[in-house]
């Protein structure tokens, strides 16, 4: 604040530049984004419906044709709960991976050229686009668990549980968003991005644990599974709805969806404001 | 005392991309509570200008301040005191104005205590009663671009800049648009940059103008200085005069493409 910025006071923003205030409009203005994403659902319920049935063919139809084959169920009782974890996690995938979509769609445009003329820190405008996407993933998460406990599918139901999956889940598909987003920012141009994001999300589901158990998998199979941070997603939700003892150990699903988080934020930060100019 | 800081200063600006100069050596000085235009065909350096001025970019060289900060080393203070409105929409579509209006105050941290307040004055200052609780959606291209405004209002910014605000907008909703920048200017003694293309409304709503062409400022003034000072009728003259040439049309295939777009949505 120099002299000359007298008689020209900043407006009623009271900007402040402590590291506590900057967290705070971090905070805030990423939670305005995901308000923002919940009152659009709201306002759209046909995107909700569209976006389950999906999921609902993987669990009922994928999921009761294999039923029988009992190496598949990883030694849980009922391939469908089996793979209710994994089909929540991809359902939320496949929401994320085309969601950085929506600049080079020019749908956000506007929004996010003008956030980028605000206080805001750009990890807050890359953060509140992904925890946009992770609201529509917990959304349908919700569906398809009310789903479950209709159809009386057997999973191992706790108010922890059910919590904890849907915060790994939160995590998963943000980081997954903001990775869709540093695509975006790289390919520019929606023809090339749609090819991409299949390209991406694929082999992502596949080389994952989200339809079988990694020890049915070819070593080298095997080995690309243990660094997709879809696979500790769908573990450690596997591991909180079912009890499954699956993979290492619930912190360590956590610590590594939380660090492809923070990797691909950071990453995002700096790359997806180049693609909104 | 220092009433004759100007709100928005601009020292031979340059902003390259690659091989190509956007902007190439541009000055001027926009005072406070004026309304100015920086007017040029598309392609002319307009929106690159706003972009350094919004701390969105960075010049090459060259210097820019806005409220009393610069826009490189005191970004975060421009932005607290700015509002910017683009050319391409920026509420939601699928929203209600109320919900778009309380998006912008959070984003832009409004203490929750005043937001309501805030609110209400926008949307009185832009005429907007009638209209808020309706979806962004059934909105007309005028409407969405008051709406717009009104968001921009909430953190009662010093210096609001403009882009193309009246792009694909009949007549009558242009008429209406500048009425109420002109009730803001009057009521909270705003200053407003706003790029057009468009001569006439420039010169008849602008109080001082700067024209733009392949990156370079041809001349500025009042509109009356650029008629007398080339002799002139009206500013499509001045321009032809001023850069010896008629305005061709610009652009990039992406301008054209954002723009038709626009329009179409703006209906």
């Amino acid at each position: 604040m120099s002299a000359s910025s007298a008689g020209f006071p900043a407006g009623s923003a009271e900007l402040r530049l402590d590291p506590l205030a900057r967290l705070g409009r971090l905070v805030t203005g990423t939670a305005a984004m995901a308000r923002v994403e919940l009152q659009k659902l709201r306002h759209d319920n046909l995107d909700i419906l569209t976006r389950s049935v999906q999921p609902l063919l993987w669990l009922f139809v994928f999921g009761t044709a294999l039923q029988h084959a009992r190496s598949l169920n990883g030694g849980y009782g009922d391939y469908r709960a089996y793979i209710a974890p994994g089909v929540m996690a991809q359902a939320a995938l496949f929401v994320a991976i085309f969601y950085g979509l929506a600049v080079i769609w020019e749908r956000d445009l506007g929004q996010l050229q003008r956030l980028l003329a605000t206080p805001m820190p750009r990890l807050g405008i890359v953060l509140g686009k992904a925890s946009g996407a992770s609201v529509r993933a917990l959304v349908q998460a919700v569906v398809l668990l009310a789903v479950l406990a209709v159809a009386r599918i057997h999973i191992h139901w706790s108010v922890g549980g059910v919590l904890g999956s849907l915060v790994l889940l939160a995590l998963g598909t943000a980081s997954f968003a903001c990775l869709s987003m540093v695509l975006a920012a790289l390919v520019k141009t929606r023809e090339r991005f749609m090819g991409i994001g299949q390209l991406v999300a694929m082999p992502l589901f596949f080389a994952s644990s989200a339809l079988y158990p990694l020890a049915l998998l070819p070593l080298w199979l095997r080995a690309v599974a243990r660094v997709n941070p879809l696979t500790y997603e769908v573990e450690g939700m596997r591991r909180m709805l079912l009890s499954l003892p699956v993979g290492d150990a619930l912190w360590v699903d956590f610590a590594v969806t939380f660090a492809f988080l923070a990797v691909f934020a950071g990453l995002a930060a700096r790359l997806y404001p180049r693609a909104i100019l | 005392m220092t009433e004759t800081q100007p709100a928005i200063l601009v020292d031979d600006l340059v902003v390259r991309f690659d091989d190509v100069t956007a902007v190439d050596g541009v000055s001027f000085a926009v005072e406070p509570g004026e309304i100015f235009g920086l007017l040029g065909p598309n392609g002319a350096g307009k929106t690159t200008t706003v972009r350094v001025l919004t701390t969105v970019l960075r010049p090459t060289a060259g210097r820019a301040r806005v409220a009393g900060h610069d826009t490189v080393a005191e970004g975060l203070h421009v932005r607290a005191a700015i509002g910017y409105i683009p050319q391409a929409i920026s509420v939601d579509a699928a929203l209600t104005g109320r919900q778009s209006l309380e998006f912008y105050a959070r984003v832009n941290g409004v203490p929750r205590r005043e937001r309501k307040a805030r609110i209400d004055g926008a949307i009185e200052t832009m005429g907007l009663a009638a209209l808020v609780d309706r979806l962004a959606r059934t909105l007309s291209g005028g409407m969405l671009r008051r709406l717009e405004v009104a968001t921009a209002l909430l953190t009662r910014p010093r210096v609001l800049f403009l882009d193309e605000p009246t792009v694909g907008l009949d007549p009558t909703a242009r008429r209406a648009v500048w009425q109420h920048l002109e009730t803001l200017r009057a009521e909270e003694g705003t200053t407003l940059l706003v790029t057009t293309h468009l001569m006439d409304e420039a010169e008849r709503y602008c109080e001082r103008i700067a024209i733009m062409d392949l990156g370079r400022l041809a001349a500025q003034g009042t509109p009356q200085e650029l008629r007398d000072e080339f002799g002139a009728d009206n500013l499509d003259d001045v321009f032809a005069a001023a850069t010896g040439h008629e305005i061709v049309e610009g652009g990039s295939f992406r301008d054209v493409r954002q723009q038709r777009r626009l329009s179409r949505r703006l209906g």
